[in-house]
């Protein structure tokens, strides 16, 4: 069994986790992280500090959990990467965190939920930060 | 008092609503290039000259003029914020800069930079406006032998004293004289490295060389390296200094003013080897010693001070003599010859209106940008996301635009693109791009004291060495030359000696691409005469 978590330094991306930590726990699974950036700007705040990414691997090595985290860097959007990695790993589930988007920024940004939610091939867990 | 009406003038004419309007768009665009890494001022004056050629020379130059100021501002945002030096006067700031940062004091430290920036813009730009004049009057009285010398001077001594390979930076130098050279011959009519094409019979336009080597070459170079980790830049409220932050600040302010000054108005200046004096002189007189390595006030305060002086002696030499003495000077000095105006000691007697409104806007400009600087410091570290392919989508568009409407010839794309792949070659090979650009611009003018010395000595060889101040800048010249060899061997006979300071004061530096940037610059000044 493997949950497939899309992970942002964001309150979003942190329910997503603790909700997949859960999930994990419940069916005794591996989980598999993953915090990607395109890497084609100089900043960018969605690819979470070293500081940070150890935080979470003691936070899932305490919880006894089997867990391996990701962070590819090679210009594919996080979507992408989250449907890769759940195709690579036979995810038997997506975690995803939801924010709230007007229709506006939906068409000119795109939605990354919304690619995950559509394209995936496993159930989708989609949840909101509390 | 000549200097004090002809400066009021100058203000009359920076302040008109249109100049005025120019000098914003000038800082705002030098201010966001400044921040980005891989852009500099030089790229953007570049970019921007035939775009400008619709304008009158005096809004293009107040323009350009706050580019120029502009970059110095934003790259120690840059370096702060981030640890990656915006451009190269500010790696020096990024050492004690991104340790305030990290600690909590990035507030401090961007306060510090801007305010120092501004207080050493000013006395920097004050001394021009006194300076100039006064070297002015000592340039008239100099011949064809004495002009081709201190050229020389200045050639030799970019290429040699700046940078850590001598032999990277004299071939740029031969390349840029090369590229310099081709065209019908000015005494003789002859056509040299034409290659039978008749369109390069005028020459290469300076313009399509500077876009395709700055922007170019620099587009394809992030092309090859698109994708990097990214870094985290560390948030920032509104810049502030509290009562002992300023207390610290003032001291180090003057001081890197008085370094900043002399080296950017030397020949060899740059504005490299003073940030870096200024920063060993702060850690050796300053009462907190202990917290150098961790965040220093001092340390930012004054090597940004050294920089924006530089930035304002530099003009000294290209206002004064046509001497361009880094890279976005030599392309102002380009932007001259292209509106027809013949730079030189009579700059300022042919153009006076022209030149006073210039500096006059560099007062105002420092202002702008403090202004805009202090306030909007977190808008600009925000422009560090966007993303390098649109950015670079968008130069190369420029770049092409741009060496198009030069002439309105496809040929000028296809030298456009040739160059540019050059420039790429040479960031690969680690080619410096300062003496070929110097190179290129500098190298005709050469030619043309060459041949008037010669001319006037009937081809003698010795009416080079007609005029006592070219035999001093020649001894000068065989001094910069000789002395790594002459160093060497004192180094082999008392093997202990030297080196012992300088590597006590990088011990404390652990930043790897940092630490060896310095030990070049370092190493560049210890082998000055």
């Amino acid at each position: 069994m493997t949950v497939v978590v899309g992970y942002v330094p964001t309150p979003e991306g942190e329910a997503a986790l603790t909700q997949a930590i859960t999930e994990a726990r419940k069916n005794n699974s591996t989980l598999v992280l993953i915090n990607s950036s395109k890497g084609e700007a100089a900043v960018d705040n969605r690819f979470a500090p070293e500081g940070e990414i150890q935080d979470i691997e003691q936070r899932l090595a305490s919880q006894g959990i089997q867990y391996l985290i990701k962070r590819p860097v090679r210009g594919h959007d996080a979507a992408a990467e989250v449907l890769d990695a759940a195709e690579e790993h036979k995810a038997d589930l997506i975690v995803i965190g939801l924010r709230r988007r007007t229709p506006v920024g939906k068409l000119i940004m795109g939605s990354t939920s919304q690619r995950i939610l559509l394209e995936a091939d496993c159930p989708v867990l989609a949840v909101k930060a509390s | 008092m000549d200097v004090w009406s002809s400066l009021m003038d100058g203000f009359a004419t920076a302040l008109t609503p249109m100049n005025f309007l120019y000098a914003v768009i000038g800082v705002i665009l030098g201010t966001a290039v400044g921040v980005l890494p891989g852009l500099g001022p030089a790229m953007t004056v570049a970019l921007l000259l035939p775009v400008t050629y619709a304008l009158e020379p005096t809004s293009a130059f107040i323009m350009f003029a706050g580019i120029y100021y502009g970059g110095m501002y934003g790259g120690s945002t840059t370096s702060i914020l981030l640890n990656t030096p915006g451009e190269s006067s500010s790696v020096v700031t990024a050492i004690e800069g991104n340790k305030m940062a990290k600690a909590g004091r990035a507030a401090q430290a961007l306060a510090t930079a801007a305010i120092g920036s501004f207080v050493a813009g000013t006395i920097g730009t004050a001394l021009l406006a006194v300076c100039a004049p006064i070297v002015v009057k000592f340039a008239v009285s100099l011949g064809a032998p004495s002009y081709f010398a201190i050229m020389v001077l200045a050639l030799l001594a970019v290429t040699a004293v700046l940078g850590s390979s001598r032999l990277r930076g004299f071939a740029s130098l031969g390349l840029g004289l090369a590229i310099g050279l081709v065209g019908m011959d000015s005494v003789t009519g002859q056509r040299r490295l034409t290659f039978g094409q008749p369109l390069l019979a005028d020459g290469l336009d300076i313009v399509v060389v500077a876009v395709a080597i700055f922007a170019v070459g620099e587009a394809l170079w992030v092309a090859a390296h698109l994708r990097r980790t990214p870094l985290h830049a560390i948030p920032v409220g509104q810049p502030w200094m509290g009562k002992s932050d300023w207390k610290r600040s003032w001291k180090p302010w003057l001081r890197g003013t008085a370094f900043g000054f002399p080296f950017g108005a030397l020949p060899a200046g740059g504005a490299e080897i003073p940030t870096f004096l200024s920063y060993v002189t702060e850690k050796r007189l300053s009462k907190h010693p202990e917290e150098f390595g961790k965040g220093a006030i001092e340390g930012v305060a004054g090597p940004e001070a050294a920089n924006n002086a530089a930035a304002a002696g530099t003009l000294t030499p290209m206002l004064a003599l046509g001497l361009p003495t880094n890279a976005t000077a030599a392309v102002m000095l380009a932007a001259f010859t292209s509106y027809g105006i013949q730079p030189g000691p009579q700059l300022f007697t042919s153009e006076g209106p022209l030149v006073w409104a210039l500096i006059a806007s560099l007062f105002i400009g420092n202002l702008l940008l403090l202004i805009i600087n202090l306030p909007l410091a977190p808008m600009w570290a925000k422009l560090l996301q966007l993303p390098r392919p649109y950015l670079y989508a968008g130069i190369l568009f420029f770049a092409t635009l741009g060496a198009y409407s030069v002439n309105l010839q496809a040929f000028d794309l296809v030298i456009l693109l040739v160059l540019g792949a050059l420039g790429f070659m040479m960031r690969r090979f680690g080619l410096p791009v300062l003496p070929l650009i110097l190179g290129v611009i500098l190298g005709p003018r050469i030619e043309g004291q060459l041949r008037k010395t010669l001319q006037l000595s009937a081809g003698d060889p010795a009416g080079l060495f007609g005029e006592p101040i070219a035999v001093v800048i020649y001894v000068i010249i065989a001094l910069i030359l000789l002395w790594p060899f002459a160093y060497k061997l004192i180094r082999r006979n008392r093997p202990a000696a030297a080196p012992a300071a300088g590597a006590s004061a990088l011990a404390t530096e652990p930043d790897d691409t940092v630490h060896s940037n310095h030990d070049a610059v370092y190493s560049d000044h210890k082998e000055r005469p």
